[in-house]
């Protein structure tokens, strides 16, 4: 389910004296099975974009196709678009509003026109794939939950839509690290299992360097960098710049570099570093350096 | 925010004209004298004075005048219906006729007086949140109700929720806004279907807004406790008002205009 | 060394006593401390480091055992008043804490609670606005600001009361990084230039590297505390408690255990960058 986005640009309050250019002319196509990290500074405009790919904001030139359908065409569903586009926005339990978990996640599924056995096990399905045991929780109300299992369940009621694109808005947001590792675990594996194309939107650099296939970098509307991980932290001094920064050990082997050791920069994580620097220094203790 | 760009009432446009600068009781007071005077008045001289006094104060409170009736926009179908309504309804000396539909001249004598005072009646008030900040409005009311303090008006507080809700308004419609996006991802309607069906698909909208809303309460009364808040009692202002001489002369003027019009006309 | 400006003695705390839900948040804390100081406090969620932060001004009071601030108890309520005035607190929802609506009148309000005359209100709001760099926003009204703009009007709330500690309870965790740069800036400024004591609670483990002393919560207790540098050397322990470290301590562990000879709790790159260039 390829998303193309064609010359999009958005303008909020257009018109008015507060009217804001949120997105300048943006060109962008995801494959499906890509895992795409989006990384800018707040009002950089990444959310706006987001918001683009399953219709709830329309652009205000350009267009957007998702598996080929006009999203600015007024004869298409989108309705039937946001099934196929989930979208987790950031604190996402904050929308929760279900008497019981069950009806909760059940809220997607059933606005599809499910069949009631199929919803039930969509959101049996759903609440497993993020690590929440269905039949002890499924009639607690959501709201007695703990901050983590609310994020999780709040999750779940998109995944319950069975989404083929799934688009996560800095998903761990307020989380503290042991739950933040949690549900990105879930994500990569979710990934993994090659059913969904994943588009996070996040701050961490170090979680984009660890999981994501591809790098969206916005700046004052517009895309900045994309590509691989890999090649985009190779501009350590631009992204710094722009007060983004790059994961630590990528800046530590660019730092190193600049003080003469022979070490590559193109690292991403600790494992990469620990391999890389090892072979360097073994090098260096053996005199070939 | 577009689902609420259409939100004027209660605008504060900044500036530093002559209204702008009185006390805001003295425009709280004027705008009930205004009020007043609309509902006593009951001839065509009588509307032509209030509304020149109203052209005039606008004039000195330099608000543009398409933002004044930009205000008006929202009571369109109101007033549409409220003169129509007199135009319709009033027996007398008949104009034309339609079918059963009688248009008489004390009809249009009357919707067109309905519609002149309504217009009036919103320019009048929306000239005192337009030049007056929520704040000054607020301290104004507190200050104007301090003497039914000892019959039991809850002054400060009255004024505290106030201050409150016109913080929070702005955050909660945000937020609506944002519980109505990700419920729409999840394929919620808010538009289609009757009446029950519509009052029904707003509870994944209401039911996060007001839980929202009371855990927002519940930080906020912990965070003005710490920031030793503990009621009216023994607090001091930042900023004191002041009743000064151009307040004594405006309020001399609106009394005297007020008494004048309303009895003579 | 000095009298300690807080000191919490054998504090246990329970949630909901007596009822199905009750939960001892606090197991027996011995904290002090210090004028000056800047003490960052680590924990995950539920490790108690919120009802530690809510003791420190009588917003919460021990079940058992007592705190003390500046010598007055918590649990005696002619001095709450006067705990708040030396203790001011910043919460996490910068959204949740201001009351009114413009800027200034929020800095404004602590002052208003607490009597002070009209006059002086007005310095201490230029003053508490220059502290923490937001004098150009004075007239905005607070759903204008960035988040790490309305902590920082929740700080300047704060420093217009004239506290002599600032308790910050998990003040950056709803930020963007640029949030949380502007708000580690302006409390290490605080802490440096007006020698405000501050008590920083985080799950952010890279805001503790620069404090005086980090105490790290689990279950209700103090795992361990000290200068950041040996805190950091505990990285297994860090580790069993959930707790991340920065990566390139956890890198500079790595390479120890493979046999290079660094030493122990780097937490910068340029601490890493020396010690490898030099080896």
């Amino acid at each position: 389910m390829p998303i193309v986005v064609e010359r999009v640009s958005h303008i909020y309050m257009e018109g008015t004296p507060m009217a804001k250019v949120a997105l300048r002319d943006v060109s962008l196509t995801i494959e499906d099975g890509e895992f795409v990290g989006l990384i800018g500074h707040t009002g950089s405009g990444k959310s706006t974009l987001v918001q683009h790919f399953n219709g709830l904001l329309m652009p205000t030139s350009g267009r957007v196709y998702v598996d080929g359908v006009d999203l600015t065409d007024k004869h298409t569903s989108l309705r039937a678009i946001r099934q196929k586009v989930g979208m987790v926005f950031q604190y996402p339990e904050h929308q929760l509003f279900g008497e019981t978990v069950f009806e909760d996640v059940a809220f997607g599924p059933r606005n599809a026109g499910l069949e009631e056995r199929e919803v039930e096990a969509r959101v049996k399905e759903a609440l497993e794939m993020v690590g929440l045991d269905y039949s002890a929780l499924k009639d607690h109300s959501p709201f007695e939950l703990s901050g983590g299992q609310k994020r999780r369940v709040a999750i779940a009621g998109v995944l319950a839509m069975k989404p083929a694109v799934l688009i996560l808005d800095e998903p761990t947001a307020g989380l503290d690290p042991e739950g933040s590792a949690d549900i990105l675990s879930k994500i990569q594996a979710l990934h993994g299992a090659g059913k969904v194309t994943v588009i996070m939107v996040t701050h961490s650099m170090e979680d984009v360097a660890r999981m994501s296939t591809r790098l969206v970098v916005m700046e004052q509307g517009g895309i900045v960098f994309d590509g691989a991980p890999r090649e985009v932290f190779t501009q350590v001094e631009l992204l710094k710049e722009m007060g983004l920064g790059v994961p630590q050990v990528t800046e530590l082997m660019h730092e190193l570099k600049g003080k003469g050791l022979p070490v590559q920069t193109n690292i991403l994580t600790l494992e990469e570093a620990e391999a890389e620097l090892v072979r360097v220094l073994e090098l260096k203790r053996h005199g070939t350096v | 925010m577009a689902l609420f760009k259409n939100i004027t009432i209660g605008q504060y446009i900044p500036g530093n004209s002559a209204i702008h600068r009185l006390d805001p009781r003295t425009k709280i007071i004027g705008t009930v004298l205004l009020i007043v005077l609309l509902f006593m008045v009951d001839s065509f001289l009588g509307y032509a004075l209030a509304a020149v006094a109203i052209f005039g104060i606008v004039q000195l409170s330099e608000i543009p005048w398409r933002i004044i009736l930009r205000g008006l926009r929202p009571l369109f179908v109101i007033l549409l219906l409220t003169v129509s309504l007199h135009l319709f309804m009033t027996e007398g000396t008949p104009i034309f006729r339609i079918w059963f539909i009688e248009v008489t001249w004390e009809g249009l004598f009357r919707g067109v007086m309905m519609g002149v005072r309504l217009a009036l009646l919103v320019m009048g008030t929306s000239l005192l949140t337009l030049t007056t900040s929520p704040i000054n409005l607020t301290d104004g009311i507190e200050s104007l109700l301090k003497p039914g303090k000892r019959i039991g008006v809850p002054a400060h507080e009255l004024a505290m929720m106030m201050t409150i809700a016109l913080r929070f308004i702005p955050t909660l419609l945000e937020e609506a806004e944002k519980i109505m996006k990700a419920q729409m991802a999840r394929g919620a309607d808010f538009q289609s279907g009757g009446l029950m069906q519509r009052a029904k698909s707003l509870i994944p909208l209401l039911v996060p807004l007001f839980v929202n809303a009371f855990r927002r309460a519940d930080d906020l009364a912990i965070a003005m406790e710490a920031r030793g808040y503990r009621g009216g009692e023994g607090r001091t202002k930042f900023k004191e008002l002041h009743f000064g001489q151009a307040d004594a002369i405006a309020l001399g003027v609106s009394i005297a205009f007020v008494v004048l019009v309303g009895v003579l006309f | 060394m000095a009298k300690p400006l807080i000191r919490f003695e054998g504090v246990h705390f329970r949630y909901n006593p007596g009822t199905e839900r009750e939960w001892a948040a606090l197991q027996g804390i011995d904290l002090d401390i210090y004028p000056g100081e800047f003490v960052a406090v680590l924990g995950h969620n539920g490790s108690g480091k919120s009802t530690l932060a809510k003791h420190c001004n009588a917003l919460l009071v021990p079940s058992s055992g007592r705190v003390l601030v500046d010598g007055l108890d918590t649990k005696d309520d002619a001095a709450v008043w006067q705990i708040r005035q030396t203790i001011g607190m910043v919460f996490q929802n910068p959204d949740n804490q201001l009351v009114a609506t413009t800027v200034e009148e929020d800095v404004a309000f602590g002052p208003e609670n607490l009597g002070i005359p009209s006059k002086e209100i007005q310095a201490r709001v230029d003053e508490a606005l220059r502290a923490v760099g937001m004098e150009a926003y004075r007239l905005h009204s607070p759903h204008q600001l960035s988040g790490g703009q309305k902590q920082r009007v929740a700080i300047a709330g704060m420093i217009s009361m004239r506290p002599r500690c600032i308790v910050l309870d998990e003040p950056t965790a709803m930020l963007d990084p640029e949030g949380r740069r502007e708000v580690m800036h302006t409390i290490h400024r605080l802490n440096e230039t007006e020698k405000i004591t501050i008590v920083h609670i985080t799950h952010h483990m890279d805001e503790v590297i620069n404090a005086d002393r980090v105490v790290i919560m689990t279950d209700g207790k103090i795992a361990l505390q000290g200068t950041p540098k040996d805190v950091f050397s505990n990285v297994e322990l860090l580790r069993s408690l959930h707790l991340d470290v920065p990566q390139v301590t956890a890198l500079s562990h790595r390479l120890r255990s493979r046999g290079l000879n660094l030493p122990d709790g780097i937490i910068t790159v340029d601490e890493l960058v020396e010690c490898l260039c030099q080896s």
